[in-house]
């Protein structure tokens, strides 16, 4: 017999027989997808900075009003009309000061502590319509994707909703629906649910209908038909295996229908049928500014700028958030 | 084709008839009295006699049923006399007089009733004609310009793919597409007419253009807002036209062009232009009701007295009848492009067959 050394395992025999084909250096860990996914999106510069800044100005408005503790709804006639702290550098004469950075309204309000409450408000409706939108569309898209039965239905319904004139039935439905609401939640809370309310109920289809079509298409695959063979119920497949699958269409419709419940919130206080008049939101300080705007162009300016860098950044956010999703663009 | 436009028509009907329902029944469901401006010393009972005249006594589906007739029934036969009587189109054929009736206990000729605005008490279509060319003009002339700007933008900076032009104009149309009218309008008007002086704030719509001179001043006042809603134009079909031409740019057909020895012109201008046309056109077509929603807003800041500023007002009014109307034809548009769209996709793309 020959001196041969038997091999512990088969296994460790084919690792000295292949020895040289493996690689000499060491083998990367394996990647997850979300790793994948993050490194793309770093490289999208602008989906970068949007997203940031979207991170720096929710915690602004979350946390302004701790390091800010001056109270938005406090008159102080005496020291209206402040100009913000800028102003000093072009004409030493201003009326400006650091006790009020952004200056003072025609009511003497501090308008940084507006500019805060008003964001927070701004953001809370965005946020909310959003999640709200996003539940009922992903609710219908995956019900109409997976349930054959319903889907003609349901989409028929969504074509009717998006034929639906949005912005005037908005404006209706806030100013017909604003009494009964407001009598019962308060002016403020009443109007916040309204506005969420109607926000959500009209941008959803979009969602909607890419769940759907994401959902058809992954319902013939075979680790769907592998769960059903198995004996999986509906409502665990959707669950387990097909919400888990649409998740990246449904976070480039959010970053849209953030955007979008931003606007229209603001577009809605801009017209005069949004919140009550001493309720700061980004697009109420806008609006009544607009009548002075020759003298103070920069109450104007502030809450426009803010409304649109916001916007400008979750737009960039969901662009990146796109091209880090889509697989195939992963790792161009 | 024919048959598909056909079938589609058809199926526009019961989305019409959806939406009205919709809206009227926001309306019903919406507490608000028209008397709520009437002085508190009229007795009630003459003020439920009032409600009564209006038509507000009747059950629900009575006066939606109503309200059909009016729009679809009693309006066109107006618009039908009028246009046999005054227009001048259709003047030469013989009057007609659909929209009049004989009294059964005078005999004399009376006109039918047509729905009328609680705020001004005249009709409300008369209303709406009166308006309707601010916004069409406006409107029509913004959407214009936005397409003008657009394609050459998408398309030169699909074919300079991330050169610098490409990365300009994305962020532009970026910025377009994220700052809203309600605050390009005011800026613009504090740069362009209180710093500058240039242009007129407000939109004077009973200038008449009779020379050159009213010609450029009608030009002046209406820079500002088409600029603005062609903002938001440009913007949005930029992107598309991009989009759509990268798509293209690296087909077969391409490389199959330039084998061939054709001019880099006409093989970017003529191949992949038209066949990146396709999708583009349809978004044209279904962008033109949104910019009618954007019109609202734009009236508004610049004082235009469109149908846009119309639907506010009548709003504010509590002129339910006016705003139904309104809405209702915000969402004929809707619909009517929305059909348009799918048409023009079908005749454009041959691979595209409905039936």
């Amino acid at each position: 017999m020959t001196e041969q050394a038997i091999p512990a395992s088969p296994i460790e025999a084919d690792i000295e027989t292949f020895g040289a084909l493996v690689d000499k250096e060491p083998s990367k860990p394996p990647r997850s997808q979300w790793i994948d996914v993050w490194q793309q999106f770093r490289k999208h510069k602008g989906a970068v900075f949007g997203g940031g800044f979207l991170l720096f100005i929710t915690l602004a408005v979350v946390f302004g009003p701790f390091l800010w503790d001056v109270d938005p709804k406090a008159l102080d006639i005496r020291n209206k009309n402040w100009r913000p702290v800028y102003q000093l550098l072009f004409d030493s004469e201003a009326k400006a000061g650091w006790a009020h950075p952004f200056g003072t309204d025609q009511l003497g309000r501090d308008i940084m502590a507006q500019m805060i409450a008003g964001g927070q408000v701004s953001m809370a409706v965005g946020w909310l319509a959003m999640a709200l939108a996003l539940v009922i569309g992903s609710a219908i898209g995956v019900i109409s994707g997976y349930f054959k039965k319903l889907d003609f239905w349901l989409m028929r319904f969504t074509d009717l909703v998006l034929s639906l004139p949005i912005l005037p039935l908005t404006l209706l439905a806030v100013t017909l629906f604003r009494q009964p609401l407001n009598s019962r939640f308060g002016p403020e809370g009443g109007m916040f649910i309204l506005i969420v309310g109607i926000i959500g109920l009209t941008s959803w289809m979009q969602t909607a209908r890419i769940v759907r079509g994401d959902i058809l298409a992954l319902k013939e695959r075979e680790f769907i038909l592998a769960a059903r063979s198995i004996g999986t119920r509906s409502g665990k497949i959707i669950r387990r295996h097909l919400l888990p699958n649409v998740i990246s269409p449904i976070m480039v419709s959010a970053t849209l229908g953030l955007a979008t419940a931003i606007i229209t919130e603001s577009a809605l206080s801009f017209l005069g049928v949004g919140f009550p008049s001493d309720f700061p939101t980004w697009g109420k300080l806008l609006s009544d500014a607009v009548s002075r705007m020759q003298e103070f162009p920069e109450r104007v300016l502030l809450p426009g700028i803010a409304i649109s860098l916001t916007v400008l950044s979750v737009n960039y956010l969901g662009d990146g958030l796109r091209d880090a999703l889509d697989p195939r663009l992963r790792g161009r | 084709m024919l048959t598909f436009t056909i079938r589609r028509l058809l199926l526009s009907i019961p989305t019409l008839l959806f939406i009205s329902m919709v809206i009227f029944l926001l309306l019903q469901l919406a507490p608000g009295d028209p008397m709520a401006q009437v002085p508190l010393t009229v007795p009630p009972e003459v003020k439920q006699k009032m409600r009564e005249a209006l038509g507000l006594g009747q059950p629900i589906y009575v006066q939606y049923y109503k309200w059909l007739i009016q729009f679809f029934w009693v309006e066109p036969q107006v618009f039908l006399d009028w246009a046999t009587r005054d227009s001048f189109l259709l003047g030469w054929l013989p009057d007609t007089h659909f929209s009049t009736f004989i009294d059964p206990d005078t005999g004399a000729v009376r006109p039918v009733q047509r729905t009328i605005s609680w705020q001004t008490r005249s009709p409300i279509m008369d209303i709406v004609i009166q308006r309707m060319p601010q916004t069409l003009w406006v409107v029509g002339l913004s959407y214009v310009v936005g397409i003008l700007i657009a394609l050459p933008i998408g398309i030169y900076s699909a074919y300079r793919h991330y050169s610098l032009f490409d990365q300009a104009g994305t962020f532009i149309t970026m910025v377009g597409f994220s700052i809203p009218p309600f605050f390009t309008g005011p800026l613009l008007i504090v740069v362009f007419s209180v710093t500058l002086g240039w242009l007129p704030s407000i939109y004077d719509t009973t200038h008449v253009v009779t020379d050159w001179a009213s010609f450029k001043i009608q030009f002046m006042q209406m820079i500002m807002p088409v600029m603005v809603l062609a903002l938001q134009t440009t913007a949005q079909i930029s992107r598309y036209m991009r989009g759509a031409m990268l798509d293209n740019l690296n087909q077969d057909y391409v490389r199959t062009a330039r084998a061939k020895g054709l001019k880099e012109s006409s093989v970017v201008l003529v191949h992949v232009l038209r066949n990146s046309m396709i999708p583009v056109v349809t978004v044209i077509a279904l962008g033109m009701p949104a910019i009618f929603g954007g019109a609202i807003i734009t009236e508004n800041v610049f004082k235009v007295n469109g149908i846009g500023q119309l639907l506010l007002t009548a709003l504010f009014a509590n002129d339910l009848p006016m705003v139904m109307t309104l809405t209702f034809i915000f969402a004929i548009l809707i619909v009517l492009f929305n059909l348009i769209a799918d048409v023009l996709y079908g005749l454009l793309d041959p691979r595209i067959r409905y039936d």
